[in-house]
């Protein structure tokens, strides 16, 4: 448990060192550093949590401070770590999870020059996730927070040659900014309320009946929803994540797997005795998951891009994490979370791979196609990787979101329920479309100038460990004689959370959940089938009905247009207006009129020093005669 | 006593009229000298009518001060003349803004 302090130290050491020193390194010792830094990292991490298993369930880990940071009158903050389960899950996925995208990373970009910089921003950005996960505080967790903001504008622009790349990260840091301020306010508020930032402080304070009135409860809970909105990308700030596939593919597994994400869900989950007393909040939270979940996933149906597709399933898959907050079960939204990291790593992985195999740039499914037995490794992980999202049992994905729909129904969110049912059957669909579009059918890409070629072994190994993960992730929640593993491992941090909702499930039983989740997954797998293999054709009266609704679809509902006409345009405009008439105008025009009137009055004074010694004589004269007649006078 | 201030403001009179009016640098070096001299008078007279030696006192200290400052000034003006041939204060306008 001492060793916690190594854990943030050892991915900031690698990042240093390749960023310090990486242009005099060989590419081997930059690898080495960079894998073995998260890798001794993660060693350390499971230690922690064989520590942690060894204690009893409900004793708190007190929080470990590194050293003062701040501390004025009123104010004192230390760099200080909480080891609670909730963190130690997440240090285990991030450094996990993390360490597998890095090894992947040595093979994928090998052929890059930028290697020592790359390596240094991946290991930042583990470092700058560990320092969100692990704080015991709100400031220091907004430390982190910001920091994961900077790399994710980093590594997105990681290219930052392509005016794409630029815009994206660009776009990414904004976006994520807008979120930020709602998140900032709240913490002024915080402090504002309990005057201190400290997590244990601030819940011990609110757990006091009465203590914290509703109102403000549900304006800090929104305000730090705002942050978690822009972060996890959820409607309405969701349009940065999309956009953020130009960074290397590695990198969007990073972010949408191990880092930044997450860290929003992660928040609401490690606030959740503040969400507990704002039940509007919590309202709000499941809503927007949903809607985001439902939203994103619709988009995800008819995106041609195969990394964009997986970012829409990104989306949406933290809409059901916020779902599962929303409704309280926070348990299973930190378990989808986790399971998600496997799945939507694994994917992106493959993917990576896919890319790799047609030559690095491909990204488009239009052309892909019948690389089945060209590639088999990498299409039996991506299998697995689309089932799983699918929900097919017994993969990891099954688990977590067949809970989470149960949680849903059985807390009495029937409507939510159904958005999230009809979401899973769209997931199914759009991971099969995918995975047929890009191994099956016949080879659509030129097969004179592209020879695919499975990827090194360096490449596959991640692949093979992240497919592990998702194939026996589900045993973290199989109810075994009435233990469920996580659960059992979560429940102290959510302690306070009221687990009435299992009772009264009486419309439905637990065993017709789960077959309804798992008919609706078969039958999104079903359609895709007979869509992308069997080439059904669908009648003209349908396609008629349905083509506004693809327009739609294909234009991502026009929120980006949206964007920026409402906002980005007029921003301009105003920009504008503010550049050519104020600025130059009025306060350049203040500037240099004051400047102006001085150099003419030192001009008319000018004159009076003539240099003559008889002027200054008579001056002094002149004043002495003045004082004399003003004394006689007097 | 009258007569002595008179001959006083007189001598003043003349050397601050010198100092205004003549270009040559020592002229209106001794235009100054002349200034002193007079206002040493009127000390004096005052002592003496007031029965106060402070006056005559006082006209120590400017006698030293003046003999200090005659060696700085007479250093200066031979500098000035030595760099540009003249002693016109005219002629020595760098100041001038």
């Amino acid at each position: 448990m001492d060793l916690i302090w190594l854990v943030l130290a050892l991915p900031l050491l690698g990042s240093l060192i390749n960023g310090l020193l990486g242009r005099h390194l060989p590419k081997r010792l930059i690898g080495w550093v960079a894998c073995g830094s998260v890798g001794l990292a993660f060693l350390i991490s499971l230690r922690i949590l064989f520590d942690l298993l060894a204690l009893s369930p409900n004793q708190r880990v007190p929080p470990q401070t590194l050293f003062d940071w701040i501390s004025v009158s009123g104010l004192s903050t230390q760099i200080s770590l909480l080891v609670d389960p909730l963190s130690t899950l997440m240090i285990l996925v991030v450094t996990g999870v993390g360490f597998l995208i890095h090894v992947y990373s040595v093979g994928y970009m090998s052929h890059d020059s930028d290697y020592s910089r790359y390596f240094s921003w991946l290991n930042l950005f583990t470092f700058s996730m560990l320092v969100l996960v692990l704080a015991d505080n709100f400031l220091l967790l907004f430390v982190g927070w910001e920091l994961v903001g900077l790399c994710s504008y980093l590594l997105i622009g990681f290219w930052f040659t392509r005016p794409s790349a630029a815009a994206a990260a660009k776009k990414a840091f904004i976006v994520n900014r807008i979120g930020d301020f709602g998140f900032l306010i709240g913490l002024f508020l915080l402090f504002a309320t309990f005057g201190t930032l400290d997590y244990l402080k601030i819940f011990e304070a609110a757990a006091v009946p009465h203590a914290l009135p509703e109102l403000t409860a549900t304006v800090i809970t929104l305000l730090l929803f705002a942050g978690a909105v822009g972060k996890s990308a959820q409607i309405p700030l969701y349009v940065w994540l999309p956009d953020a596939m130009e960074g290397p593919t590695p990198v969007s597994a990073l972010i949408h797997a191990a880092t930044m994400v997450t860290a929003g869900v992660y928040m609401v989950a490690r606030s959740h005795d503040l969400y507990m007393l704002a039940p509007f909040s919590m309202n709000i939270v499941a809503a927007v998951g949903a809607v985001t979940a439902l939203m994103a996933a619709s988009i995800a149906l008819v995106n041609n891009d195969i990394k964009r597709v997986l970012a829409y399933s990104t989306v949406s898959q933290l809409g059901y994490m916020f779902l599962a907050a929303g409704v309280g079960a926070f348990s299973a939204g930190m378990f989808h979370l986790t399971s998600h990291a496997f799945m939507k790593a694994l994917l992106f992985l493959a993917a990576g791979s896919v890319m790799h195999a047609l030559g690095g740039e491909e990204t488009d499914m239009r052309k892909m196609g019948g690389l089945r037995k060209v590639i088999p490794w990498t299409w039996g992980v991506f299998l697995i990787g689309a089932l799983a999202m699918s929900g097919i049992f017994p993969l990891v994905g099954f688990f977590s979101k067949d809970l989470i729909l149960e949680e849903a129904f059985s807390n009495d969110y029937v409507a939510l329920w159904l958005i999230g049912l009809f979401t899973a059957l769209l997931t199914a669909f759009y991971m099969l479309r995918a995975y047929f579009l890009t191994f099956h059918g016949k080879p659509r890409y030129d097969e004179k100038a592209v020879h695919p070629h499975e990827s090194p072994a360096v490449m596959l190994w991640p692949l093979r460990g992240l497919a592990a993960l998702t194939i026996i992730g589900g045993i973290l929640w199989i109810s075994w004689m009435g233990f469920t593993p996580l659960n059992e491992f979560l429940s102290p941090v959510f302690a306070g959370v009221a687990e009435g909702g299992r009772e009264h499930t009486a419309a439905l039983s637990e065993g017709a959940l789960i077959a309804i989740s798992l008919l609706v997954a078969l039958a999104g797998i079903g359609i895709a089938w007979l869509v992308y293999i069997r080439g059904f054709q669908p009648g003209e009266a349908l396609r008629k009905t349905f083509r506004p609704f693809y327009t739609l679809l294909e234009g991502k509902y026009y929120v980006d247009e949206l964007y920026y006409s409402v906002i980005v345009q007029p921003g301009r405009l105003l920009s504008q207006f503010l550049a050519t008439v104020f600025d130059l105008r009025l306060l350049d025009g203040l500037v240099n009129g004051v400047g102006a009137l001085i150099d003419r009055a030192g001009g008319a004074l000018r004159r009076v020093e003539s240099g003559y010694i008889r002027n200054y004589a008579a001056w002094v004269l002149l004043g002495t005669l003045g004082i004399l007649i003003y004394w006689l006078m007097r | 006593m009258s007569d002595y201030l008179i001959l006083s403001g007189v001598l003043f009179a003349i050397g601050a009229l010198g100092v205004l009016v003549r270009r040559n640098a020592l002229i209106v070096f001794m235009s100054i000298e002349l200034m002193l001299n007079a206002v040493n008078l009127a000390f004096v007279s005052f002592a003496r009518q007031l029965n106060d030696m402070t006056g005559q006192v006082i006209v120590f200290f400017v006698l030293v001060v003046a003999a200090a400052e005659v060696v700085v000034g007479l250093a200066i003006i031979v500098n000035i003349f030595r760099t540009k041939e003249t002693v016109d204060i005219d002629d020595i306008d760098l100041l001038r803004g």
